[in-house]
Formats: C-alpha cells, sequence, structure tokens
C-alpha cells in the first residue's frame, strides 16, 4: 500500500514515522517548503544566531534513508480524487492509496491600504525567514508589528536581538488576554516593555503608506509610525485553498471525522488545516498548535495500519515563551468563568507566576497556568484526569516542581495563599525528588 | 501625530552604550599587559612584584568590569543571539586565529619552553620571567613553565568563571556549578599543592584521579610518596580510595557530573573559557561512533601501561609479552598526555568544540561514563510532551550527544557521555529537560512515552 503525506511539518512527519513504526507500507511526503523536516518554531532561533537552519531538522538525514521515508520537494496543485492521483507542480503524476492532507496553516492577510507594500510580510514559512532576514540585510530602521499573539512577540524578540527598535500594536486592551487570565497577561506586558519593545495597547492599524516601500503607518487612533517594516502576525488558518475546488468537504479547514478521515474513504486530514466535525468537550475544532498536530499524526497512523482509533487528544496542554519567560498550561485556565475559582501567586520581579484553577463547588483542580516556572506534565496531568480536590494538590504540589535543582521553590508560598483563602491550616512539605513522583504516578 | 520614538527605549541605544564600557574595561586589559610586555623586554626597571601586581590587578579588574558590562544592562535570560553569526564561535577568521595561538603556545609549553622564556639554571626571560615573583612568594623558587601554565590556567578558569556566573545569573544550578569549580582549580589545584611544596611535602592536587593523572602509579611517584612518611602514605591511599571507592559512589549517586563538571579541571576550563564554543561539538552518529572507540581504547592503553609500571617496579624487568614499560609510558605521556589532552584538548577549543579531549580522549571520563551508563541514578528526564524538536539542547551540549532525538520522542537521557553540565536543561525553551538523581527508568515509571 502507498501512502502519500502532503506537507511535511510535525504532523505529517509524525504520521509517517508511526506508519513506518507499524507497518511496511510505502511512505512519501510532498513539500514545497523545504526538502528535510524542520521545526517550525525554532524558525525564530535561526534568526537570532542560536541555531542555524541544519540544527532544527526533526531528524538527521540518514533517519529518512533507514526508514524509507521518501520526500519529495514539489507543490501539490490538485488532487483527482476519483483516480487517486495527485498533480504536482513539475508536471508530474503521482497515484496513491491512502492520502494524508497535513498542509498545516498560512498567515492571515490584513486588510488595509498598502498591505502589499515592500516591507511588509508574515511570519510562518522558512521562506518568511528568508524574505526577513534580506530586509535586515537592507536595513530596517523600525518595525512595526501588527497582532499580539504567540507569532508577534516572537518577530518582536527576534527583531529586538538585531537592535532594531520594535513597536508593537496590539488590538487587545493587554497582551494575548483572550488567553492569558489578566495578572498574567499584565506581567508579560510589561516584561515585554523592560525589553525596550514599544508596546501599544489596544491599537490597531489602520493603513500602510508608502510608494513601492513602507514609509510610515496610520494607526485607527491616529498616530503616524515611521517604519520600513510591518510584521503582520494577525494569526494564522488552514492552507486549503489546492483542495477549493475538490469533493472534499471544507469549512475553515477540512472537515474530518473522529477519524480523522475526511468525507472521502481513504484520504484523512490532520495537524493545523484540519477542522474536527465533533471536537471533545472543552477543545476547539481547530487548534493549530505543535502538540496537537503531533498527537494527530500518532492518531491516523494507527487508523491507516489497520487500527481505527479515533482522536481523542486528552487533557490539553501548550508552552510558549516570551523573550526570558516560558509559559506552560496544563488543563483548563479560562480568562473568566464564574464556576471557577483560582489561586494565584506571583513573585516580586514580575518574573515567574502560578495558577491553579478549580472548581468552585466541587474543588476539583481543573488547570495549572505557569510563568516563569517549570510543572511536570505527568503529575498535572494525573491531577486533572483524575479529579483531585485542590487540598490534596496543593499539599503535593511539589511533586510538580520540574524546575533545575537549587531553584527556589516557590510552592510553600501558594500553600501559604491557600491557607489564607480557604482558612485551612496545610503545611507544606518539599518532595520534589524523581522518586516520590514515581510513586505518585504508579499508584 | 509624530510622537514615535520617543516612547521606545530600544535596545539598540542600550546595546551601543554597553560596547563603550565595554571597550573602556578592555583598556584596562590591555594596560595590564602592555605593563607586563614593558617589563618583559626590559624597559622598565621596577621591582617585578609591582608589576605583577599592578599588571595582573589590571587584567583582573579589566576582565571582570567587561563580564559585567557584557550582561549587566541585558535581562534575565539564556544569552546566545548572534552565536553563529559571530567570527569567533561560528568557526571564523578569528577562531582559527584563537586556535593556531592556543596550539603554537601549547607546542611550545610542552617541547620547547626556552621559546617562553624557560631556562634551566632559573635564570628565566620573557614571559616566564614575569612569574618570577609570584613563584618566589608562594615556593620561593624560580618559575617553571608549568608553574606558569597552572597560574594562567588558573586566572582563566576564575575570570572566565565570573563571566559564566554573569551570563548565567538567572539559573542557580549553574552559578553553584561554577563557583564548585573556581573553589577547586584555585584552592585544591593551585594553592594547595604550592602550599604543600613551600612546606617541603610533596606536590598533590587531591582533585587529579589517576587515570587522567596517568603518572600516578609510576615509580618515581610511588619512591615520592613512601619517602614522605606518613603524608606522603596519606596520598597513597587517597589516591587509591578516590578511583576505587570514592568515585564509584559518587558516580551511582549523581552520575558522571560530580566530577566532569564539578571538580575537574580539564572540565572546568571546557566550561569557562570553553563555554563559546560548545556548540561546535559534533553531533553525528558517525562521531559517537568514533568516540566510542577512541575513549575505550584509551582506557585500555592506560591501564595496560599502568601495570606494566607497576610490573617494571616490583619485578624489575621492563619487558612483558610484546610490550616495554618505559616505552608504554614515555609514549601514552607524548601521545595522550600532551599532544591530545593539551594542544588538541583545549587548542582546537575554537574549531572543535569545548569538550574534545573529554567525549573522544579521557580515561577517567570513560570510566565515570560507564558507571553512569550501567548503575546510576542519574539522568535526565523529558517533561512529558512539551518538546518541540527546536534543536537548542542538542545545539549546546557540549559533549555533541543528540538530547533532541531523545526529547522528542519522550525519553529518558542515559548516555556515558554526559558531564551534567545542565546547559541542555538551561537553554530549552519549554521546560522540557530536568537533570535528576532517580532510581527508575522512564520505562518502569508507568509513564505513558509520548509521540
Amino acid at each position: 500500500m502507498k501512502v502519500v503525506i502532503i506537507g511535511n511539518g510535525i504532523a505529517g512527519t509524525t504520521a509517517a514515522r508511526y506508519i513506518r513504526k507499524k507497518s511496511q507500507h510505502k511512505i512519501l511526503m510532498i513539500s514545497s517548503e523545504c526538502e528535510f523536516p524542520y521545526s517550525r518554531t525554532a524558525l525564530m532561533y535561526i534568526y537570532m544566531g542560536h541555531m542555524k537552519w541544519e540544527h532544527t531538522k526533526l531528524y538527521d538525514d540518514q533517519f529518512w534513508i533507514k526508514n524509507r521515508i521518501n520526500r519529495l520537494k514539489d507543490h501539490v496543485i490538485q488532487i483527482n480524487i476519483r483516480n487517486k492521483k495527485i498533480a504536482l507542480q513539475s508536471g508530474n503524476i503521482i497515484d496513491y492509496d491512502r492520502l494524508i492532507i497535513a498542509s498545516g496553516s498560512q498567515s492571515n492577510n490584513y486588510i488595509c491600504k498598502g498591505n502589499s507594500l515592500i516591507g511588509v510580510q508574515a511570519l510562518y514559512h522558512l521562506q518568511d525567514l528568508h524574505s526577513l532576514e534580506e530586509k535586515t540585510n537592507n536595513g530596517i530602521n523600525r518595525a512595526v508589528i501588527v497582532g499580539g499573539g504567540l507569532i508577534g512577540i516572537e518577530l518582536a524578540e527576534m527583531l529586538s536581538s538585531r537592535n532594531i527598535p520594535v513597536t508593537m500594536l496590539v488590538r487587545e486592551k493587554s497582551f494575548w488576554n483572550n488567553i492569558l487570565p489578566e495578572e498574567e497577561s499584565q506581567l508579560i506586558n510589561n516584561h515585554i516593555r523592560t525589553h525596550g519593545i514599544d508596546l501599544r495597547l489596544d491599537e490597531e492599524l489602520e493603513e500602510i503608506l508608502g510608494e513601492t516601500t513602507v514609509q510610515s503607518i496610520n494607526t485607527k487612533s491616529g498616530t503616524n509610525i515611521i517604519c520600513n517594516f510591518v510584521g503582520l502576525t494577525i494569526g494564522v488558518s488552514p492552507n486549503i485553498s489546492f483542495v477549493k475546488d475538490s469533493e472534499l468537504k471544507l469549512n475553515k479547514g477540512i472537515l474530518v471525522d473522529s477519524h480523522l478521515q475526511t468525507n472521502i474513504e481513504d484520504i484523512f486530514a490532520i495537524g493545523d488545516c484540519a477542522e474536527l466535525l465533533s471536537p471533545d468537550s472543552g477543545r476547539k475544532s481547530i487548534e493549530a498548535v505543535w502538540y496537537t498536530g503531533k498527537i494527530m499524526g500518532k492518531t491516523v497512523a494507527s487508523t491507516i495500519c489497520g487500527l481505527p482509533t479515533e482522536y481523542h487528544p486528552g487533557i490539553w496542554y501548550n508552552s510558549a515563551k516570551f523573550f526570558d519567560i516560558e509559559y506552560q498550561v496544563y488543563g483548563y485556565v479560562p480568562v473568566k468563568d464564574p464556576n471557577t475559582d483560582s489561586i494565584y501567586w506571583e513573585h516580586k520581579n514580575g518574573l515567574h507566576s502560578i495558577r491553579l484553577v478549580y472548581d468552585k463547588s466541587s474543588s476539583i483542580i481543573l488547570g495549572f497556568n505557569l510563568l516563569g516556572i517549570r510543572y511536570r506534565h505527568e503529575v498535572c496531568e494525573k491531577w486533572i484526569k483524575e479529579k483531585y480536590p485542590i487540598q490534596n494538590v496543593i499539599e503535593n504540589l511539589s511533586l510538580a516542581n520540574f524546575d533545575p535543582e537549587f531553584y527556589p521553590e516557590f510552592e510553600s508560598e501558594i500553600v501559604n495563599l491557600f491557607n489564607q483563602k480557604c482558612n485551612k491550616t496545610i503545611r507544606f512539605s518539599s518532595s520534589r525528588s524523581l522518586d516520590l513522583v514515581n510513586q505518585f504516578l504508579n499508584t | 501625530m509624530n510622537q514615535q520614538e520617543s516612547l521606545s527605549i530600544s535596545s539598540h541605544q542600550l546595546s551601543s552604550s554597553l560596547n563603550t564600557a565595554q571597550k573602556f574595561s578592555l583598556t584596562f586589559i590591555v594596560i595590564g599587559i602592555i605593563i607586563q610586555l614593558l617589563y618583559c623586554i626590559g624597559s622598565i626597571d621596577i621591582q617585578p612584584s609591582i608589576i605583577l601586581a599592578t599588571g595582573f590587578g589590571f587584567i583582573i579588574f579589566g576582565s571582570i568590569l567587561y563580564s559585567h558590562y557584557q550582561y549587566k544592562g541585558k535581562t534575565r535570560g539564556i544569552k546566545n543571539d548572534k552565536v553563529w553569526f559571530n567570527s569567533l564561535t561560528n568557526r571564523g577568521v578569528w577562531a582559527w586565529a584563537l586556535g593556531i595561538f592556543l596550539t603554537v603556545f601549547y607546542v611550545l609549553l610542552y617541547w620547547f619552553p626556552q621559546y617562553l622564556g624557560h631556562s634551566d639554571n632559573g635564570n628565566n626571560s620573557g614571559l616566564i620571567k614575569l612569574f618570577d615573583p609570584l613563584s618566589h612568594l608562594l615556593k620561593g623558587k624560580p618559575t617553571s613553565q608549568w608553574f606558569v601554565y597552572g597560574v594562567l590556567y588558573t586566572l582563566i578558569i576564575l575570570l572566565l568563571g565570573v563571566k559564566f556566573i554573569y551570563k548565567y545569573r538567572h539559573n542557580r544550578y549553574q552559578c553553584i556549578r561554577t563557583l564548585s569549580i573556581i573553589f577547586f582549580q584555585t584552592m585544591i589545584a593551585f594553592l594547595l599543592p604550592e602550599i604543600l611544596i613551600s612546606l617541603n611535602l610533596p606536590f598533590n592536587d587531591f582533585k587529579n584521579i589517576w587515570p587522567l593523572n596517568y603518572s600516578f602509579f609510576y615509580s618515581w611517584h610511588i619512591d615520592e610518596m613512601l619517602q614522605n612518611g606518613s603524608f606522603g602514605i596519606f596520598i597513597l591511599i587517597w589516591g587509591i580510595l578516590s578511583i576505587l571507592v570514592f568515585t564509584p559512589i559518587l558516580t551511582y549517586y549523581f552520575g558522571k557530573r560530580w566530577y566532569c563538571s564539578w571538580v575537574c579541571g580539564c572540565g572546568g576550563l571546557a566550561e569557562t573559557a570553553g563555554d563559546p564554543f560548545r556548540q561546535l561539538s559534533d553531533k553525528s552518529i558517525q562521531s559517537w561512533k568514533i568516540e566510542r572507540w577512541m575513549i575505550y581504547s584509551i582506557l585500555v592503553f592506560v591501564i595496560v601501561m599502568t601495570i606494566m609500571t607497576l610490573y617494571t617496579r616490583f619485578s624489575g624487568k621492563a619487558e612483558f609479552l610484546i610490550f616495554n614499560s618505559y616505552q608504554l609510558s614515555r609514549w601514552y605521556g607524548f601521545f595522550i598526555g600532551a599532544a591530545f589532552s593539551g594542544v588538541i584538548g583545549v587548542g582546537f577549543y575554537p574549531l572543535m568544540g569545548s569538550r574534545v579531549w573529554c567525549r573522544f580522549g579521557c580515561p577517567m571520563a570513560a570510566i565515570l561514563g560507564l558507571i553512569q551508563r550501567k548503575k546510576s541514578k542519574f539522568r535526565i528526564t523529558t517533561n512529558g510532551g512539551q518538546c518541540i524538536s527546536c534543536g537548542n539542547c542538542s545545539t549546546y551540549c557540549e559533549m555533541g550527544i543528540d538530547v533532541k532525538s531523545y526529547a522528542q520522542k519522550g525519553q529518558d537521557i542515559v548516555r556515558a557521555s554526559c558531564v551534567g553540565c545542565g546547559i541542555c536543561s538551561a537553554v530549552c525553551p519549554r521546560g522540557v529537560l530536568r537533570l535528576e538523581n532517580g532510581q527508575l527508568d522512564i520505562r518502569e515509571r508507568g509513564i505513558r512515552s509520548s509521540c
């Protein structure tokens, strides 16, 4: 059987790897972006000089030969569903028995005057990085970044690593406040500003001015900012233009059932480009997240290898890094939800915070939101999955601490906060050792 | 309208002001070097101790000031910006220049010390003469080239250790580890042996363990220990206990790191002076193969050589089967002791990374690695499914371990070569890696190995 995968991002690559683990199928991955799968999330580090592109390759070059996973650098133009064939830009036609579409996302365009001037770009592909590098070499005197999401803040960090002054226009009243609760969002606002970024909240782009290249921009509030670079980072949406005219059922993305199968038998869609018809409760129908792509790739591989498997990603988790501050989230952390309450602690240096979210009526732990502190995935997941009461979690909180040795432990302060808030007298006991964690995980 | 730019304190302005401060600091270093050079060529004729104090005073003050200004204005966090754009840290012209300079220095030091100003009759000149006052102060003797090397080595670990602490000031593990390195180099490796000599006791570096200290069981060294009464016997017993008792126990509980990245002098230099070059280590599977062949061959070599020298001492015969103990120890000293650990090990820092000797050559590392791999609690654990395969961990692993290949599969990292420096964990942007002293392997922990 021949499996063809369109896209070599993390979803497609993971699918290929697991299909090889479980079967002897022929595997072909097609991508027009690059020959070797790499870590898209690491693009920023290439620009900042932490790594070269080669360092971000997911596997060494021998891996693909050893695992007989063929790769093709080409662009898919059309899928002929009836004949099970794919037409490529090079003119070649490829047939398949099973097709996995993992074509990822594309950057959303900002509709305004001047959005196609030279100096305006998004950041998603390797090609975007090359174009950013070229513009940097030509000289960027000031950059304006539009959008307050994860790519926006990454782009701000990248540009300031090259000593380029950055202005960030964020539509919301506080950074990423549709995801982060107010305190955390505020903490990140401050952190962005300590890095010399001119962060302008509650502000939007009106128009971009210039003849052929960007000369300045006007904001909606009427400010003119002289700049010769505009980064548009207002989110991404499924990259599905090449299947627009096919029989595949589409909405925002390619619609898939719980087995990640499209409306056509033998065609599957995974990763950013897939839209779930019936996502698990609490989950979104499109989740353009690294981890989701990985789990989808693993799931679809089982199905294709003869073990039909439903996609259930389990407890939500995600991570990011905002300049120097690492961010981890496990479970349900709402911006606002009257049915939940939380214990929130923040270090006075503005670099660390911990939030434990629990159900108001049942006191069951629902989620963890962490800035500048590392928590163990497995421990948090077990607490949430097995519905531990908040008090029990607090008592054993240092089981979850994953910070390096000798780091200060802030868990005792959380215990104090909890005691105050709930009138309890819990005593904190440090238990950060791996052996205790093992004991807990194995009970 | 038109109110931009005033609002933002751009990092551009910050960094250009830093450069001035750094240039200011560099001036101190240059003045210090000039004072000493002038003295060496005989242009100034003052008390050597004054020259030494002021010269080194300027250098130490300048370089600490430099480190301070390099990181002071920056926020606490990982500072790897532009590493791969910099000629010095990306095998550019400056890297080659430094590599050649260091290699030449080591060649002169080992085989042609007269060109550094060393004279057998104690009538030193040039670089060596500069250290005479310090040598007289410490032990009342003129300088040997080894004393000069020891002072420079210690000074570099101290100064670049301070720089490293500034760089990683947000990371307590790195700060404490580096303080330990500085302590063991300045006190145990440098000062204590000098004090011993001044007390007419035999020179001994108590943390330099056989087989890294390959001459420990040489006949002349055993004689020296036996001739020095109870203190000599203490050194002998300490040396034997170090390798047979302390090493296995400490490695069982803490892994190889208790020695390689906390105590050892070679490791100390690699972690401080070598830190800017850690990303240059080769991560290919091929080099991992070469590493295993080389390091265990050298371990066998040092064991055979040591057994032969002991055999010669007790039997009086130099030859056994095909081996000749004198030849073996001469070859070992030349090829491994000098050429490999010194010339290649340090001289090639800017080209092959900071741990070439530790990874491919050190027989002590081979023993520690075997214990770590087979019987130790130490491991690096990964945090569930949080890895984004970015590659920072592998890139900054000085031992050339492809950390990412484990992390992205959610596997523990148990590798003989890992020295536990903790940089992979530090540079990870997603909080995935942790150095642990825990008993159980991930498969026994009942954790789903995530995708």
